[in-house]
């Protein structure tokens, strides 16, 4: 019952917040403009990553009203670090501006959303972005969520040795990789190791997955820098925690004749690559597709514009939506599934002769 | 292909990696490793419950079995003291009945002697009485036969004829 108030106070802050500071912004379309196309654009920019918390927007005649919060922007360049917030990029009408910080211009690329960066002198600027974005807001959440869930049900064990609360739902999960995940798949002797890695990184995926069901959030796991991240870190773990009979395997595969051993190691060096690679991609793919298929059935309803296409489209999302919901436990547990294979491909003892 | 390259974002990359990896760290202190070892605990304590409840059993059995052979012996020995007490109940009995025996026979034996004793003084007591009598009675008979001349010497000649002298 506590939680349960804390959680709703803070989402009455959190609207608090976005009542004083949004932003109306009156898209300044002027011409009507067909719908397919507002729509793509619509899809294309729920994908992307964005410079600003967007929660939603109404019309007001032709004039949008976006419900949103500004969020910080940190650009490094070769002339240090500028740190401002994002609605220095509109200006109190809500149109897009520039933001000039000495010579340096800041604008937002509409197309791609990045930030793009010009000298006065009219030379492009390079930058590296270390916004918070959406996405980062998103991860922080879902961090700040992970982290309260995780040493909430952990200290209920200090006073009861049976979970209570959410600890009851999620505990079966825990026990679930632990026995089903990670040792069958690393070993008996080895499991504990990985156990921090393989926790985190699946319950990690399935939260930011389901946030990214929320009409709220984008998907972070849309992006492929967080699953590169992810993978990346899968890459690191096995490349420095195997052992001498893994880089063996590798570099003179044992039981072949030394010609195909000389064949064989460029190729599984090149699979070590390949398998993280494939982690990325594969989660990245499965989220991004999800999205895309998901908006695309709910455009019908305004493309077709007619109760027929409308409840179609209904049923379809509804139906998909479901879908995804399974999709996005799936694709944490074949993440984490295949991070423990390799994990277990790296420390597997020697057992040939 | 393109497409990722272009999209790739470094400042969410940088960000993802640097909170994820706090976040393992922070979890993997403060959440996995209690959550574990707990979970590993109650498995330790549940398993040792079993063992523990199957040596109980064990041990019960045991026990039963115990209990049953001490009843056993109990109602042996029970048995015993009851046949015991039985023989000495007859062995008293039957000496008692001896010893009442013996001591009627002896009783008997001795009332018999007195009675004869007495029997024998009476008789003797009697005959003496008898005699005293009788010659009380032969006086007094004597006297009044003998009380004339006639009687006297007619006393005599019978007397006389009875004794034959030789």
């Amino acid at each position: 019952m506590k939680t349960k108030i804390k959680i709703t106070s803070l989402f009455f802050l959190l609207a608090l917040f976005t009542h004083t500071v949004f932003a109306v912004n009156d898209g300044g379309y002027t011409k009507e403009r067909d719908v397919r196309s507002e729509y793509k654009e619509f899809k294309d920019h729920h994908l992307k990553d964005n410079h600003s918390f967007k929660i939603f927007y109404y019309k007001t005649g032709n004039k949008k009203k976006y419900i949103s919060f500004p969020l910080p922007v940190i650009i490094y360049s070769e002339h240090g670090l500028d740190v401002f917030m994002s609605s220095k990029f509109y200006n109190e009408k809500n149109k897009r501006v520039s933001h000039i910080i000495d010579d340096r211009i800041y604008k937002i690329d509409k197309k791609s959303e990045k930030i793009k960066a010009t000298l006065a002198s009219g030379k492009e600027l390079k930058v590296i972005d270390f916004s918070i974005t959406k996405n980062v807001v998103l991860i922080l959440l879902c961090i700040f969520l992970m982290l309260f869930v995780f040493i909430k049900m952990a200290r209920s064990y200090s006073k009861n040795p049976i979970p209570s609360g959410a600890g009851r739902f999620l505990e079966p999960i825990v026990l679930y990789i632990r026995d089903d995940i990670a040792r069958p798949n690393i070993g008996e002797k080895h499991y504990k190791r990985y156990m921090g890695f393989l926790l985190t990184v699946f319950f990690f995926i399935w939260f930011v997955n389901l946030f990214g069901l929320t009409p709220v959030g984008s998907n972070v796991t849309n992006n492929i820098a967080v699953t590169a991240s992810l993978a990346l870190l899968t890459y690191i773990i096995t490349t420095f925690t195997a052992n001498k009979n893994y880089w063996g395997h590798i570099f003179w595969m044992p039981g072949v004749p030394t010609p195909m051993k000389l064949i064989l190691a460029p190729i599984e060096l090149l699979g070590t690559i390949i398998k993280p690679f494939s982690l990325m991609i594969r989660l990245y793919a499965n989220m991004t597709a999800g999205h895309v298929v998901l908006m695309s059935i709910l455009g019908l309803i305004f493309i077709f514009q007619s109760w027929l296409g409308g409840t179609l489209s209904f049923g379809l999302a509804f139906a998909l939506c479901l879908l995804e919901l399974l999709v996005c436990a799936l694709q944490a547990y074949i993440f984490t599934m295949l991070s423990a294979l390799y994990f277990g491909a790296a420390v597997e003892e020697h057992h040939h002769d | 292909m393109e497409k990722l390259i272009t999209d790739f974002s470094l400042g969410l990359f940088f960000w993802q990696t640097l909170l994820f990896i706090v976040l393992v760290v922070f979890l993997k202190k403060y959440a996995w490793k209690p959550i574990l070892s707990a979970v590993e605990d109650r498995e330790e304590g549940i398993k040792d419950a079993l063992a523990s409840a199957v040596k109980a059993k064990a041990e019960m059995e045991s026990l039963n079995a115990d209990n049953e052979r001490v009843l056993l012996e109990a109602k042996q020995e029970r048995d015993k003291l009851l046949k015991e007490a039985r023989e000495t109940k007859d062995y008293i009995i039957k000496e008692a009945k001896e010893k009442a025996n013996i001591e009627a026979d002896r009783l008997m034996s001795s009332a018999k002697e007195q009675i004869a004793n007495e029997k024998i003084k009476a008789i003797t007591e009697l005959k003496k009485t008898v005699a005293s009598l009788s010659i009380d009675i032969a006086e007094k008979v004597l006297k009044s036969e003998l009380k004339d001349k006639s009687m006297q010497e007619k006393f005599i000649e019978t007397t006389l004829e009875d004794t034959e002298l030789n």
